[in-house]
């Protein structure tokens, strides 16, 4: 058996089903493996990075390994962005990369590039084989690394000359990995849980800040369980969305710069912060010091470096969050928080998510009838940008693993290919009869276009909503708030027409202009077997609220684009007509030129 | 041994004159240079054993690279166990920061085990070689009588140079060093610091 046969039937026993990827000079030997079996089902795309993010998808919607392949040099080089993006959001992703004959390595040889020095920073571990006899052992401990712990990317950088090499010996795959230097994560010292326990016992306004540790962990179900069963209101990061289901009494959507304001404003007043697989991102935490300012904090996390990084924690627990979700809620005594949840109920009257529903298309509007076609049963990706926004406020999933979005490194592009995956993780079987949508923007839908001819190629059905305002939104809303409206690299007029994109790819393209018309293009959309374009054509001025700029605090919330403030709470009717004088002293231009100052000296965060 | 500030210096006899004896050799403790911070920052000695594979030393460095660090002083050596490599590691930061580097070494697959030896009781030790001209005799002998006052080995000798070795602490270096700056030192070069700790307790 040669090195690459040996690394797919390695491959098969991890149970890859799907590899994704471009063939080149250096992984001849393995296509030509790949080309002679059955097993594995070989997508070809049309760039590496696409076929990155697809495995990256095929992982996140699954729960399993996402494995791709690239050659040397630039196929290497392409599959960066999609290994750097798995690394931010903790995606279990094996990379594959061919590398020139063992001999040529260092010496500039065609389509050499250093993959393991390029990777060395953004993976979470890596590989260079150097004998066609190790591929059995490195395969099984790259999925163990993958996989275990905080899940992650690793690369397997191959030789052409070890792909090519016979195995000495016979086959044989190990049965279990020997790393005496990792150690995925600790048992939770049973004094740990009961000083969480007490602390959640003595909490009056606690609150549950939950991310993508929940869905990486399969633990909505135990998160379920213990908020109904201590009563406590749980608020989700933009890749938490999905750990636990919009629309429960208890739910507070998500929190952060685009958060709900009941949801930051509950973080803001709360005295219990129980924070299960989340980062204190600064996307969500704002200013760090002064966020949620009453609050003593549980962190549950897996790694170990995340607890008390950004936010010292009281009780900080090294676990994996399943299990001490479990532990937690066997420890604890069933509560109420009856006046605490009464006053949320409250602020989510007072202060919901809202638009209005005049003028050209409103992208919220297609987002909430999207949500009323698919019940939030579908797998919903993201691009990046306004439209990640607002679907991440209007497209409340009902399961685990449904919203998948690139949330770290923020990658444009990544919609496509990542929907792509996750709906071959449902045609082999591992998530039946489930829909998947993009939601993508004009901007980051170029950036990974060429995938339609990989969907539709292989028959791999996404319904695709473009929110097309022609421009790059999140630039330019940012532009128009702290940059005085002096527009600057965000014009994308002259883009194609999507609907006739999708025509010259063989697929079906449908073009909406009116509110009237997003109903019907959804259902055509649902009813077709095949890949669907709909290129929403939506208002330009709509800006993403509420927010709070990056850097800020609870303090600098703003509803709407007026720019002006809300204290935490919010303001009765009354109230609000007494500030309206005082408020509008403070010009939008004035608040604009503070920014900017602020940006000036540094202070501000982008 | 003083354990103070959690700094190199902690590591050494507490000290107050500007020279003082140590094991029959003087040294100067206000020489300038490592183990002298301003700020908040202080001086952490940390000792990674890791495997003996490639691309440990490039994923160690980086951890420290990528948060801007810059190592005041890096030993790597093999160990008693051949799987095995020692990286000893002298580093300037604030606590908070040191900490976040430790836990990030640790999540490397590479790294077996991450010690802090801030508060440890610790052997360390630099070894330096120091090529000066010679102009004359007499400047031989003024050297040769430094050499021994340090405790420093001359190890080569031509009409023109005198090489000397000289193991210590960093600051019996440092005092050495600015002892020959009279000289001419034509060529000099230190290995990092090597530490083990006292006593039984594995370092």
């Amino acid at each position: 058996m040669d090195g690459a046969e040996a690394l797919l039937e390695s491959l098969k026993r991890e149970g890859v089903d799907a590899l994704f990827g471009i063939s080149g000079g250096a992984i001849l030997p393995i296509y030509d493996a790949l080309g002679k079996q059955q097993d594995i089902w070989s997508i070809l795309t049309r760039h590496e990075q696409g076929a990155g993010h697809m495995a990256e998808g095929y992982a996140r919607a699954t729960g399993r390994v996402g494995c791709c392949i690239g050659t040397s040099g630039p196929g290497a080089t392409n599959l960066v962005t999609a290994i750097t993006d798995a690394y931010m959001d903790s995606t279990p992703t094996v990379f594959l990369s061919g590398q020139v004959h063992s001999a040529n390595i260092g010496k500039d040889a065609f389509q050499e590039c250093d993959t393991f020095g390029i990777t060395m920073p953004i993976v979470k571990h890596s590989y260079l084989v150097k004998k066609s006899a190790d591929i059995p052992r490195v395969v099984k401990e790259a999925f163990h690394i993958a996989r275990t712990g905080r899940p992650g990317p690793v690369l397997i950088d191959l030789p052409k000359d070890v792909t090519e090499g016979m195995l000495p010996g016979e086959y044989e795959y190990p049965e279990s990995v020997n790393l005496r230097g990792y150690q995925p994560f600790a048992p939770a010292a049973t004094e740990q849980i009961e000083a969480a326990a007490k602390l959640i016992a003595e909490a009056k306004q606690p609150v549950l800040y939950v991310g993508n540790g929940i869905n990486a962990a399969d633990a909505a179900d135990e998160l379920m369980r213990l908020a109904e069963k201590l009563d406590i209101p749980v608020t989700t990061t933009l890749l938490g969305r999905g750990a636990f289901p919009g629309g429960h009494a208890l739910a507070l959507d998500m929190l952060g710069m685009h958060g709900t304001a009941y949801a930051n404003w509950a973080i803001h007043e709360a005295d219990l912060i129980i924070a299960l697989g989340v980062r204190f991102d600064d996307r969500v935490t704002g200013n760090p010091k002064k966020w949620a300012p009453n609050a003593k904090i549980i962190h549950v996390d897996i790694d170990a470096a995340e607890l008390g990084k950004i936010r010292f924690a009281q009780v900080p627990i090294w676990g994996d969050v399943k299990t001490v979700i479990g532990q937690i809620t066997e420890k604890v005594a069933p509560k109420k928080h009856e006046v605490w949840n009464g006053k949320l109920a409250q602020w989510k009257k007072d202060a919901p998510l809202t638009y209005e529903k005049t003028g050209k298309l409103k992208p919220q509007f297609v987002l909430e009838e999207i949500a009323r076609a698919t019940k939030g049963e579908a797998i919903m990706t993201t691009d990046v940008g306004q439209h990640q926004m607002w679907a991440a406020q209007y497209y409340n999933p009902k399961n685990t693993r449904s919203f998948i979005t690139s949330g770290g490194l923020g990658t444009m592009g990544y919609g496509y290919p990542a929907a792509i995956g996750a709906k071959v993780g449902c045609l082999m079987g591992h998530r039946p009869d489930t829909d998947v949508w993009c939601i993508t923007g004009d901007g980051s839908f170029q950036m990974n276009i060429q995938e339609l001819a990989t969907g539709v190629l292989y028959d791999i059905p996404v319904k695709i909503a473009v929110l097309n305002n022609s421009s790059l939104g999140m630039v330019r809303q940012w532009q128009k708030l702290f940059y005085s409206k002096r527009w600057s690299g965000i014009d994308l007029a002259k883009c194609p027409d999507f609907a006739k994109v999708a025509e010259a790819y063989s697929t079906t393209g449908i073009t909406i202009n009116d509110y009237d018309e997003v109903a019907d293009a959804v259902r055509a959309a649902q009813k077709d077997p095949g890949t669907v374009v709909l290129n929403f054509l939506t208002d330009a001025e709509e800006d993403v609220y509420p927010m709070i700029p990056g850097g800020k605090t609870i303090h600098d919330l703003v509803m709407d684009g007026s720019g002006k403030t809300v204290p935490v709470g919010g303001m009765k009717k009354e109230e609000v007509e007494a500030m309206v004088e005082v408020l509008e002293t403070a010009t939008a231009s004035e608040y604009a030129g503070e920014w900017n100052d602020d940006l000036k000296s540094g202070q501000q965060k982008i | 041994m003083s354990q103070q500030n959690g700094t190199i210096a902690s590591n050494v006899p507490a000290q107050s004159a500007d020279m003082v004896v140590e094991n029959g050799v003087p040294t100067i403790i206000s020489a300038g240079g490592v183990n002298v911070m301003s700020g908040e920052e202080k001086l952490h000695t940390i000792s990674i054993l890791v495997e003996n594979r490639p691309g440990v030393l490039a994923r160690v460095s980086h951890v420290f690279a990528r948060r801007g660090f810059n190592l005041e002083s890096l030993a790597v050596s093999r160990t008693e166990d051949v799987t095995v490599s020692r990286m000893t590691v002298v580093v300037a930061g604030d606590d908070e920061q040191f900490k976040q580097i430790g836990n990030q070494l640790f999540k490397l697959i590479d790294v077996i085990k991450v010690i802090d030896h801030t508060r440890d009781d610790l052997v360390g030790r630099e070894l330096a070689l120091i090529k000066i001209r010679i102009e004359n005799a007499q400047m031989r002998g003024e050297i040769t009588q430094l050499a021994e006052l340090f405790r420093a080995n001359i190890v080569a000798v031509d009409p023109e140079t005198v090489m000397l070795e000289v193991t210590g602490k960093a600051d019996k270096v440092d005092a050495l060093q600015k002892m020959l700056a009279p000289y001419e030192i034509l060529e000099l070069v230190r290995t990092g610091l090597i530490v083990l700790t006292r006593g039984p307790k594995q370092t």
